[in-house]
């Protein structure tokens, strides 16, 4: 009986180790330790067993039980861990296929500069100031020192609705419309749409978006203005660009300067996109006109300014390089999704 | 306005090459938009002498020179036959560049050893290939070894500025040259003007009247003996090189003046002047009057006219008439040197379609004290050119005399204006080398010539002394003081909300004109009397496509969609926050911010309600309705629903009308919608509060039923929530069913509904009961029947 436990457990073993799923173990199983196994068989045959070989083979008998049990459960182990490996390797995916989103849209590119131009002067403390782009004449023209027959009118080309309202042929107006309104400190830009009768062409359109400025305090001087705008072309263009002031005439400044910056392209040495010059234009500026301060309904004597102004479009144009102006408002999707 | 270099350094001695001079006037305040630099491609070009020729051994056409050049005798080969021994020729060396990027080189011409190229006019691009043949051949006393720019006169260029309109007195070389003597801190050379004058008074001949006060100053002289003939070579260099056609020795010392000077003058043809008299006078309406080209103009009673004691001679300050030109039997000229109005100047020549280079400069209110200096400064090249004899006198109409300006101003002002510490002798210096008058220490008293009339405040004083000073010397300083509080203003913010809400769904922004044609209300079918169809409109449009203002922005958004249809992109999502423009009743109308939204492809109208859900859900609106519309004529009248915001109407979304989609020749279902935003803001909840997450668990419920097709959605919710009392806490549509197994003319609808208490776990027998009420509520309201 010994030897037969002996044998049970060596064949067990054998088996065992020759299972190669999870299924031949259970059939191990079933047939070694089962109700109707070969262990148990010979458990049920040890009645016929004297009372001193009982208790050893019992004895005996549980060990080979174990035993088995446990070369059952390492095995199992075992096949269970290869066979996780195989499922792995079976669900193995072609990453490089295309994920799955939903389409997320875009802004428009002039809305994406401005949008930065804006966070830019927040840094500095402006807010943003707004006024209608069907304008009065007087806020157009008069209170900026541009009476009727000005030769200024003839170079902004502007759309009437009547004798005294104007399509506004630049942001300024809203300069006056600040002053009538807040007293200084003031710090403002004031972007929007402009219009002058041009026809359309790849340089021109007949409506345009202007970013106006304007600061009016004590002490406001021209070394500030300087400073405010050095330091945006220097946060919008990058910390390499230097800036430069030219003299110019405007009605509504006084003295008024043109703001060049140098050439991204070239870095100044002088290429196609900037004419051989190395700088490229980029505002007008100027301290304000002391009648336009007074039409604001602030004293010059107490207080200066001064206000700048910009074209956005030509801004967006040489940032992204496009070379047409119309493709902004074609609104070709294809065009929209490049920003 | 082209100023030769060479010119401008004959009253301003600038040691600066023409770029550099350019440079530094540009930075002073007169702009240059271009410098023309002559000879810029000639390098290496000398003068030489030719001291021996002798035939090619091997080539008949080809002759051997020997040519002096000074430092050397150099051996060149040429093809030319123009050439013999003596000759001083251009001769271009080893290693020279010519015009077009040709460069010399040492090399063999048929064996011979050429150590460089004889030019010719063309080789050297001062000729064009026409005119000239053979070699140039310079005068005999030309000295070689010379740089053959130098010889030609090819140094330096023309440089074009750009001239502000303020600036009037910029409008001449001589008024650049003042600039330019500032720029540099130069001494500004004289004019000479100095001449005789014969002993027969211009009054025996002439005599002027002024019969308008658009005539701010009339002066004549008057030339006898003139013999008409061409002028000479350096003035006409002169003309040509500012664009001006010489035409005569008397035609060509007007324009001379006026290009020097910046005054325009004008000559009679003194036959031809009726009634030995000068009338200044408007012109009558529709009086004819034949300019110098010889076009017929009609005037009216805005213009002013030269006329003589008969007719028009001239129109003011714009052209002389054919009927008193200067001809080559011209024996006596009249000199009109006279001073006009230049708004009218400038209205008149707009009206004739006639710009000249006279009306240009009189558009920009010129001086009417620089009449003296003009005036004279003709009558001494009159004298310097032989071209005949001054009479004695002048008449010279000149009422409301200009006199300078004087105002006040302290450097100390200046200085803190400005943020910058110029010295005050520094800045005396200065005005004083643009010609002002300064009286005065810690006060400065200035008084500003009358050519200066931009000079007016303060300020206009601290522009003149910073431009000549250095713009570049401003410091760079930020703005101290108070700081003001910067942020996003609550409508900014929402507005910025609505784009990222767009754009998270999908769509991308559009931009698209203010001005629309009047006939895209008939494109989208606007009733011939809809409201919309009053707009605001444009007097002076680019034409009908740009003729009024939006009113809506459906029309203009459906246009982009097209644009991109034809285009053949298959998918199109676009929105666009657009100003509409309603006509008030005021002198303004009213703008209002639009969302209108657009698209085509794979979309229908629930994907686009689904835009303006979450766009309400954004802004935290939750009073919001969608009803029905099926009365806009631009929408589909079963796929269309107006959007109720506090029970306010806050736009419209739906699929276009077919009939619409036609007329815009999209061939897929396209949907659109308008929103007015004022409205949505007036109900955004800006501030959102916390709700505690429920402690309780929630129990669910599904009800399937039929019902009547008819019965909307939003009508069976309301019920069940109102039925559903506290304990309902949302219901939700998951399946709608039409077709096999549904009788006709109704439709299954599955709603899963969730109930929750706030205090307390619900019981079954709780949920049972409320759910129980819900069903027989559709029962009986809606005839449902349960599946
Ligand atoms: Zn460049």
């Amino acid at each position: 009986m010994e030897q037969q436990l002996k044998n049970i457990k060596a064949e067990a073993i054998e088996e065992i180790r020759k299972a190669k799923d999870s299924l031949k173990l259970d059939e191990a199983r079933v047939k070694f330790l089962g109700k109707k196994g070969a262990l148990t068989s010979i458990l049920r045959s040890m009645g016929g067993l004297s009372p001193q070989e009982r208790p050893i083979i019992g004895k005996l008998a549980n060990e080979v039980r174990e035993d088995i049990e446990r070369a059952l459960e390492e095995a199992l182990k075992e096949v269970k861990e290869k066979e996780k490996a195989a499922r792995l390797s079976l669900e193995s995916i072609d990453i490089t296929m295309p994920g799955r989103n939903s389409e997320i849209g875009n802004l428009h590119p002039i809305t994406k500069v401005l949008d930065e131009i804006k966070e830019i002067f927040f840094g500095m403390g402006f807010s943003i100031a707004e006024g209608p782009e069907v304008e009065l004449d007087y806020y157009n023209f008069e209170a900026l020192n541009i009476p009727k027959n000005h030769p200024a009118r003839d170079e902004q080309d502007t759309f009437y609705i009547s004798d005294s309202v104007v399509l506004r042929t630049q942001t300024s107006p809203v300069q006056i419309r600040t002053m009538e309104n807040i007293k200084p400190p003031i710090r403002i830009i004031a972007p929007g749409r402009v219009y002058r009768s041009d026809a359309v062409d790849a340089t021109h359109s007949p409506t345009f978006h202007q970013i106006e400025g304007l600061v009016v305090d004590k002490g406001i001087t021209m070394a500030n203005l300087y400073g405010t705008l050095d330091t945006f072309a220097k946060k919008f263009f990058g910390e390499k660009t230097r800036t430069r002031f030219r003299p110019h005439h405007f009605p509504f400044t006084e003295p008024s300067a043109e703001m060049d910056i140098s050439c991204h392209v070239c870095d100044g040495k002088g290429c196609r996109v900037c004419k051989g010059s190395g700088w490229i234009e980029i505002l007008g500026s100027g301290m304000v006109h002391p009648d336009v301060l007074r039409k604001g309904g602030i004293d010059p004597e107490v207080y200066s300014g001064f206000a700048f102004g910009m074209g956005l479009e030509r801004i967006v144009m040489k940032k992204f390089e496009i070379d047409d102006i119309r493709l902004f408002y074609e609104n070709d999707i294809r065009f929209l999704k490049q920003f | 306005m082209k100023v030769p270099y060479k010119w401008l350094c004959e009253y301003v001695n600038i040691d600066k090459n023409i770029n550099e001079a350019a440079d530094a006037l540009t930075i002073s305040g007169s702009k240059v938009e271009e410098v023309i630099e002559f000879g810029k491609e000639i390098d290496r070009v000398v003068t030489g002498k030719i001291i021996k020729t002798e035939k090619h051994p091997d080539a008949d056409k080809l002759t051997i020179c020997k040519v002096d050049v000074k430092d050397e005798v150099i051996q060149i080969v040429t093809g030319a036959s123009n050439i013999k021994e003596g000759d001083i020729v251009p001769v271009a060396l080893h290693g020279s560049s010519l015009p077009g990027g040709v460069k010399i080189k040492k090399g063999k011409l048929r064996g011979v050893e050429s150590n460089g190229m004889l030019c010719s006019e063309v080789e050297l691009g001062i000729a064009d290939e026409n005119s000239v043949h053979g070699i140039m051949i310079l005068k005999e006393d030309t000295p070689i070894g010379e740089d053959i720019k130098k010889i030609l006169g090819l140094e330096g260029g023309i440089i074009d500025f750009e001239i502000t309109s303020n600036r009037a007195d910029c409008f001449s070389v001589y008024g650049i040259a003042r600039e330019a003597a500032a720029t540099f801190d130069k001494e500004l050379k004289k004019i000479e003007t100095s001449f005789n004058e014969t002993d027969d008074s211009i009054d025996n001949y002439l005599s002027v009247e002024v019969k308008s006060s658009l005539c701010r100053r009339y002066a004549a002289r008057m030339i006898k003996d003139v013999k008409i003939g061409p002028s000479p070579e350096w003035m006409q260099e002169k003309l040509r090189q500012c664009d001006i056609r010489p035409i005569n020795n008397i035609v060509d010392i007007t324009n001379y003046v006026m290009l020097e000077l910046g005054q325009p003058m004008h000559a009679f043809d003194y036959r031809y002047v009726k009634g030995k008299k000068i009338i200044v006078r408007t012109a009558q309406d529709d009086e004819k009057f034949k300019t110098l080209d010889g076009v017929e103009r009609n005037l009216n009673s805005s213009m002013l006219v030269i006329a003589d004691g008969e007719r028009p001679i001239g129109i003011a300050g714009v052209m002389g008439g054919e009927n008193s030109e200067i001809k080559e039997d011209t024996t006596a000229v009249i000199f009109e040197c006279a001073n006009f109005d230049g708004t009218n100047v400038r209205l008149t020549s707009k009206k004739l379609g006639l710009r000249t280079d006279a009306s240009s400069k009189y558009e920009k209110d010129i001086d009417p004290n620089l009449i003296d200096i003009a005036l004279n400064r003709a009558c001494h090249l009159v004298e310097l050119l032989g071209a005949g004899k001054v009479a004695k006198g002048v008449i010279d109409i000149y009422e409301n005399r200009v006199e300078p300006y004087t105002l006040k101003v302290s450097p100390e002002w200046i200085n803190k204006f400005l943020g910058i510490e110029i010295e005050k002798e520094e800045m005396r210096k200065i005005l004083k080398n643009l010609e002002m008058k300064v009286y005065g220490d810690d006060v400065f008293e200035i008084e500003v010539p009358t050519f200066r009339q931009d000079v007016k405040i303060k300020e206009d004083v601290a522009e003149e002394i910073i431009r000549i000073y250095g713009y570049d010397k401003i410091p760079v300083k930020k703005i101290i003081g108070e700081t003001v509080e910067a942020q996003w203003t609550l409508e900014q913010t929402l507005i910025k909300k609505v784009k990222n809400v767009m754009v998270s769904c999908g769509l991308y922004e559009a931009m698209t004109y203010s001005f629309i044609s009047p006939k895209v209300f008939s494109l989208i079918n606007l009733p011939e009397n809809h409201e919309l169809r009053n707009t605001v409109n444009i007097l002076n449009p680019l034409g009908e496509d740009f003729s009024v203002m939006k009113t809506t922005g459906i029309p203009s958004l459906l246009e982009c969609l097209k644009r991109n249809y034809k285009r053949d992109n298959k998918e199109v999502k676009l929105f666009e926050i657009s100003k509409v423009y309603i006509p008030s009743g005021n002198q303004l109308p009213n703008e209002y911010d639009k969302l209108i939204i657009g698209m085509y492809g794979k979309v229908d109208f629930f994907d686009l309600k689904g835009v303006i859900e979450n766009l309400l859900n954004v802004l935290g609106i939750d009073k919001a309705e969608f009803e029905r519309e099926e009365n806009s004529s631009i929408f589909h009248p079963g796929r269309t629903a107006k959007l109720l915001v506090r029970k306010k109407n806050a736009g419209i979304l739906g699929e276009i009308h077919p009939n619409v989609a036609e007329n815009y020749e999209i061939e897929d279902r396209v949907y659109v919608a308008e929103i007015d935003l004022k409205t949505l803001f007036d109900a955004a909840k800006n501030e959102k509060r916390y709700k505690p997450l429920p402690k309780f668990p929630a129990v669910s419920r599904d009800i399937a039923m039929l019902l009547d097709e008819n019965i909307s959605v939003s009508d069976i919710e309301k019920a069940i929530l109102r039925e559903g009392k506290e304990l309902i806490e949302s219901v939700k549509l998951f399946d709608v069913y039409k077709g096999k197994q549904i009788p006709e003319g109704l439709r299954s609808l599955a709603f899963s509904l969730t109930f929750r208490a706030e205090d307390r776990t619900l019981k079954d027998e709780e949920v049972n009961k409320v759910h129980e009420s819900i069903i027989n509520r559709l029962k009986e309201k809606f005839n449902a029947q349960l599946r």
